[in-house]
């Protein structure tokens, strides 16, 4: 104790911090650190979860490159993301702008949009998945065939299943979307749209002028937010189509669930971390454009 | 996820004035006209249409086989049949007791050390801060997906494979929890610990007793991520239990809906027994909930 009295103040507050973080900077360091940095190793080595770890050097990046399977699936991931994000932004904006003009029953509409987004993706991608189901299971060709319009293959399908498995994924996020507008269109000072409206200026001046660049932060924001959850989309995927994973013919297959596959299913170590390798150097530059994008501001 | 290690107090204030004035309900100016009407009734169309899909598992739940493929919203026969079953089988209460020990507990963990973390980054100043905010701050970047690999054989390495704490364990602590409380730490007047230091409070008192109270809604609005994010997780809990008794809700629910596979209405309770938790919660709190929300996506 006499040691720790003789420190000067500051030194106490030193000795404190330090105490304060011992414990999280071991979990950040063992949980964190390591994990990634293994992760990168194993990505150049060859193992089957049994034997020994191999060096391999590139191979599995090799490997990668020439397996058309991944080609497959980093197209997918890619379309996940260049749908996704583009309708759930313009259909989330165009919700809150509209919904910020509304007085009446303001709140319980605003709880209608949200209440998805406190679900559980597991439980959604089931629901979905028995909507999508042909005649007479599923919901939305019952619901066709009500009105005797031709059946939709939607899950079967290869050209459809991928939109039939991003819908659940942009429902739920959309109230998130939403709020976060919504705020941010309240952020916007009512003197400016008070002035544009005195000098007599059009609508779509308005929102060209004052909404969109004022809203520019969090535009990038929910941009990025919402591109980082479409690459990594997993769960809807997985519980809609648990009999042929990713199917059919890999059309719904995005990165992750190829890394699930690889790593638990054929367990080729190695190969699937050289796939997660990727996947962070993907998010990485998704990150990296946004902090770009924040600092043009 | 921005970063900024000093950050700008008027951006703090913006982001607290635009979620009060979200929950204080719209402020435009009264309107009556077509164009208002027709925007209102849109908007409630749309917002109909949002629910319906959870309109529908929670009809489908109270309907009995023959019923499950009509497009009728009320059960001409409800019956409490579906979750009878489910609930006799036993395996969902355990798997909605080890979802909510495991939520609960990474809850509380990470609250707790997220605001430890914030507060000695914001308060201290000390050698090193700048770089372990940094570090911290840079694990935002790795995704979960890069790291169970290796948690996996660490788990397996430690004999944590299907167990709670293997379950748990990477989800104790969150970086976006250091900054979103580092940045709420910022609106705590520095007088008010220098006061505390005064009057001979330790530290570990000061952070307790003084500053935490004093950011009460953002550990509400961090708990609130958290325990969604850990309630809905999947991807972990699935690799890392084996038995069914250790699963969690969502793993649970896969794999007895792959077993119902054609008993829809089955499918649709054991869904609605997941989802109704997190749904009544969100009625109940829906303002605070809102708040929450607001604050923690626009500090992140």
């Amino acid at each position: 104790m006499s040691f720790y009295d003789r420190l000067s103040v500051r030194q106490k507050q030193t000795v404190w911090a330090w105490g304060f973080l011992a414990i999280p900077i071991v979990f950040y360091v063992v949980v964190r650190f390591y994990p990634t940095a293994n992760a990168i190793v194993l990505s150049f080595q060859e193992w089957n979860l049994l034997g020994a770890r191999t060096w391999a050097g590139i191979d599995n990046y090799v490997t990668l490159f020439h397996d058309p399977v991944f080609w497959k699936v980093f197209r997918n991931t890619f379309v996940y993301l260049l749908i996704g994000t583009p309708v759930s932004l313009i259909l989330s904006f165009v919700i809150a702008y509209h919904l910020d003009k509304v007085r009446f029953l303001h709140g319980t509409i605003r709880a209608l949009y949200f209440l998805p987004f406190m679900t559980s993706a597991v439980a959604m991608a089931w629901v979905w998945r028995w909507f999508y189901q042909p005649v007479p299971i599923g919901l939305f060709n019952n619901f066709l065939a009500s009105f005797g319009i031709a059946q939709i293959e939607f899950l079967n399908s290869t050209t459809n299943a991928l939109p039939a498995v991003l819908a659940p994924a942009i429902w739920a996020g959309l109230g998130f979307q939403i709020i976060i507008f919504m705020a941010g269109l309240r952020a916007i000072p009512k003197t400016y749209y008070e002035a544009a409206h005195i000098d007599g200026v059009s609508g779509w001046t308005i929102m060209s002028e004052i909404t969109l660049p004022l809203l520019k932060p969090t535009i990038v924001f929910l941009v990025v937010f919402s591109s980082i959850g479409f690459l990594r989309i997993f769960d809807h995927v997985f519980n809609m189509t648990t009999n042929n994973p990713g199917g059919p013919l890999n059309s719904t297959k995005p990165l992750v669930l190829m890394i699930y596959d690889t790593a638990f299913n054929s367990f080729d170590m190695g190969y699937a971390a050289a796939q997660t390798v990727v996947l962070f150097v993907i998010l990485l530059i998704v990150s990296l454009l946004q902090l770009r994008l924040l600092r043009d501001r | 996820m921005s970063a900024n290690l000093s950050s700008s107090g008027s951006s703090d204030l913006q982001v607290q004035a635009s979620s009060e004035a979200l929950l204080s309900g719209s402020t435009a100016p009264v309107r009556r006209n077509w164009a208002q009407y027709l925007r209102w009734l849109l908007l409630f169309a749309g917002g109909i249409l949002m629910v319906m899909p959870l309109a529908y598992m929670m009809s489908t739940s109270f309907k009995f086989p023959f019923e499950v493929y009509n497009l009728n919203l009320v059960p001409e026969e409800p019956t409490l049949e579906n979750y009878t079953y489910v609930l006799e089988d036993g395996r969902f209460l355990q798997w909605f007791f080890n979802s909510l020990i495991v939520a609960t507990l990474t809850t509380v963990s990470s609250v707790f050390f997220d605001a430890l973390v914030g507060y000695t980054l914001c308060k201290y100043r000390f050698p090193g801060r700048y770089v372990v905010f940094i570090a911290i701050l840079s694990t935002l970047m790795i995704p979960t997906e890069m790291l169970v690999i290796p948690w996996y054989l660490m788990s397996q390495q430690f004999g944590w494979l299907d167990t709670t704490w293997g379950i748990m364990f990477p989800g104790l602590m969150t970086a976006f929890g250091v900054f979103l409380m580092k940045q709420f730490f910022e609106t705590v007047p520095d007088d008010f610990i220098e006061a505390a230091r005064i009057d001979g409070l330790n530290e570990l008192q000061i952070w307790w007793t003084v500053a935490m109270p004093l950011v009460k809604p953002a550990l509400a609005a961090l708990a609130i991520f958290v325990f969604l994010g850990n309630w809905t997780a999947f991807i972990w809990p699935l690799i890392v239990t084996t038995s069914q008794d250790m699963y969690t809700l969502p793993v649970g629910l896969t794999t007895f809906s792959v077993e119902q596979a054609v008993e829809w209405e089955l499918v649709m309770t054991g869904a609605a027994i997941s989802v109704l938790p997190t749904l009544i919660v969100f009625l109940v709190f829906q303002r605070f909930i809102i708040r929450g929300v607001v604050m923690a996506g626009l500090k992140g």
